[in-house]
């Protein structure tokens, strides 16, 4: 399928690896990425707290400039803050025709136009609700057998309920441990799982903040976790990124790799951790490129008759 | 808002009374004895209350059971619980809701958090709650001279401070708060939606004290960690964090108060920095948010002491090739023709005033949706 491809800001900045994994990982799955490298960022909910008339037009923009690209079914993100974001914004945009006819025509003077109704869809979603968990359980070459995988869902990807449309038909709060046991992993729950990572006042209350990545992560560690994977770069700049700090601030070794979602979709599609960008992290994914060789190492064992 | 809502509206009267088994969570603080589970199975029509189910425990099996209760229809808001772990109104859920989502066909509750129990499923809402409430000056202050009739105000102006007015003091936001769980000293959620209800009042004489107060308190407006806890746990469509942001927007915008907790820069940081980019330039993000918005920042003593506080981050990002050094000294940015269209949106948009009614403020919870 062909998708109007948002990637946010942070992952083709401080977290490249995200981007990378998601572009080794498409093909894989028959996505057809098309970025939408004209748009601005979404303001990660600030420019919607300077202004919300500011924040909802720039991201009108981006609908509408998801809306000129040719074939694509919707538009998908790879960040659960992106996805909050516009999904703020495009409430507001398709609750009331006034409205947006005011917004549109600020756009008007570059020819742009939103309309309502884009459909648009984190990774995370569309993995679910697109592909389906049958097709990527069938397309899973190396099944994540005894990785203990703790999801890590990112506040703006779980709550508002009714505004990210999360019901009993798509409950999509629950879609990061459906993934992981389609991928063959196991599922670690813990406290911390829809929790805030801390990232938005890192710069306001940096104890609080760290404090809140710490437990979080402190918690996984302690329901024996091999590895943490999250759908948003910005929930992992705070739970990798700033892991040696969290650590001393929750005065606890953690310790504990954090995988972006496409990375982990890309582990189990059969990739090599290389290619998926596992030495950019802060915190090694020793574990799950330990477990990932011996998974290797075993199934060449067996094809070559051993 | 809150996923207990009723659904059951249209349940026939005549529904036969079912068994539903509830687990309580029991603690007496003066017994000296830990917290423990007690269950109980009640019997009650599908689209009875969960109150209804713990009071019938109550009366049937233990009278010991602790629960405050009064109005019974989600007006008076005593009745502030945990079930199956969200926050919500016991008056106000269904058994039949509750069932469904529970983990195990028994219907968990458990007392509020983020406040202490004072025995089984009460919590101690003075100590926690009405405290916080006290902090924000919870009265109108008028603007003197005080008229001799009434004050005449703009009935919009009124109808934007309903929402914060629909509060009934249940405590359900405050026992999910994020930033209150790792920093108890914030002022959390209720009071802040409660501190709006008074600067959005054009009556009140001290909207710049009020906000400067709450933007200079290490634990006041700027420590909101924006989670959305507080907007799924209300169940009366409050928006607390909503409530906020719109603090932090008139303290910001229309007083220009920079605050000492890096609030006000933080934002300005994003936000020009998206002006001047399209993208987030990241690694001016700190610099920008302690020392002020310019290139310039991280030359100030601020900026200077906290990037030297995160050069191992730094270090260790660049070695792994997180921080690509080209993107970290310049950025990345959108072409250039789109950056412009870009900029005169900004130009557009902020040059509105907000004073004379250009600012365009949507707010669905006043307007509602279009029918089309």
């Amino acid at each position: 399928m062909k998708v109007a491809y948002w990637p946010g800001c942070v992952s083709r900045g401080f977290t490249p690896e995200l981007h990378g994994s998601m572009a080794k990982v498409a093909p894989l799955l028959d996505i057809e990425l098309v970025e939408l490298d004209r748009a601005c960022c979404t303001g990660a909910g600030v420019i919607a707290e300077h202004n919300q008339e500011l924040a909802d037009t720039l991201n009108a923009r981006t609908f509408a400039l998801a809306q000129q690209v040719d074939g694509a079914e919707l538009m998908m993100n790879i960040c659960s803050t992106c996805q909050g974001a516009q999904s703020e914004c495009q409430e507001r945009l398709d609750a009331n025709a006034e409205y947006r006819a005011h917004v549109n025509e600020t756009l008007a003077g570059e020819g742009l136009s939103y309309e309502k109704g884009l459909t648009n869809k984190n990774f995370l979603w569309l993995l679910v609700e697109e592909l389906g968990l049958d097709e990527l359980r069938a397309r899973v070459k190396r099944p994540l057998s005894n990785l203990k995988v703790g999801p890590f869902y990112g506040c703006y990807i779980v709550r508002p309920r009714d505004r990210l449309g999360i019901d009993d038909e798509r409950p999509r709060d629950d879609y990061l441990h459906q993934v992981i046991d389609a991928l063959g992993g196991t599922v670690i729950d813990y406290a911390g799982m829809r929790k805030c990572c801390g990232f938005p006042i890192i710069t306001m209350n940096k104890e609080a903040s760290l404090k809140q990545a710490g437990r979080h992560i402190g918690d996984a560690v302690d329901a024996e976790a091999d590895c943490l994977v999250t759908p948003c770069p910005l929930c992992h700049l705070n739970l990798d990124l700033q892991q040696p700090l969290a650590a001393k601030t929750v005065g606890r070794e953690l310790d504990l790799p954090v995988l972006h979602l496409p990375q982990l979709v890309g582990l189990a599609l059969g990739l090599d951790p290389k290619e998926l960008g596992f030495k950019r992290h802060v915190v090694r994914p020793t574990s799950v490129i330990d477990w990932s060789t011996s998974v290797v190492g075993a199934s060449a064992g067996a094809s070559s008759g051993w | 808002m809150a996923e207990t809502t009723p659904t059951t509206a249209a349940a026939p009267r005549t529904a036969t009374p079912e068994q539903f088994k509830l687990r309580m969570r029991r603690y007496d603080p003066e017994s000296g004895d830990a917290p423990y589970w007690d269950e109980h199975t009640i019997e009650l029509e599908p689209h009875r209350s969960v109150l209804e189910a713990i009071l019938q425990a109550r009366d049937r099996f233990d009278g010991s059971i602790g629960i405050r209760c009064s109005c019974r229809q989600a007006i008076c808001g005593s009745c502030g619980v945990r079930v199956n772990g969200e926050p919500a109104l016991a008056c106000h859920t269904h058994l039949d809701a509750a069932l469904k989502s529970s983990a195990d066909g028994v219907i968990e509750i458990e007392p509020m958090g983020n406040m202490p129990v004072i025995k089984d499923l009460i919590v101690d809402m003075d100590a926690v709650h009405w405290t916080k409430i006290r902090r924000v000056t919870p009265w109108l202050i008028a603007k003197q001279p005080v008229p001799e009739r009434e004050y005449i105000v703009p009935r919009e102006s009124m109808i934007d401070v309903t929402q914060t007015m629909a509060c009934i003091q249940c405590g359900a936001c405050v026992s999910d708060c994020l930033a209150m769980e790792v920093d108890p000293g914030f002022i959390g959620p209720a009071a802040l939606a409660k501190s709006y209800r008074f600067v959005g009042d054009p009556r009140d004489d001290q909207q710049f004290e009020r906000l400067n107060d709450l933007a200079q308190d290490p634990e006041g407006i700027f420590d909101c960690t924006h989670c959305f806890k507080c907007v799924q746990a209300c169940p009366k469509d409050v928006n607390p964090m909503g409530q906020i942001m719109r603090l932090r927007r008139i303290a910001i915008d229309d007083h220009q108060i920079v605050d000492q907790n890096n609030g006000e820069r933080h934002e300005a940081a994003i936000t020009g920095l998206v002006r001047n980019y399209g993208l987030l330039h990241e690694a001016e993000l700190i610099p920008r948010s302690y020392g002020g918005n310019s290139w310039f920042a991280k030359f100030t003593p601020a900026a200077g002491k906290e990037l030297l506080s995160s050069l191992p981050v730094i270090v260790r990002g660049l070695l792994r090739g997180k921080l690509n050094p080209r993107i970290a000294i310049f950025g990345h940015k959108i072409p250039s023709d789109d950056l412009k269209a870009v900029q005169a949106i900004y130009d557009k948009v902020e040059s509105r005033d907000r004073s004379s009614g250009q600012r365009y403020e949507l707010n669905l919870y006043i307007v509602g949706e279009d029918e089309q």
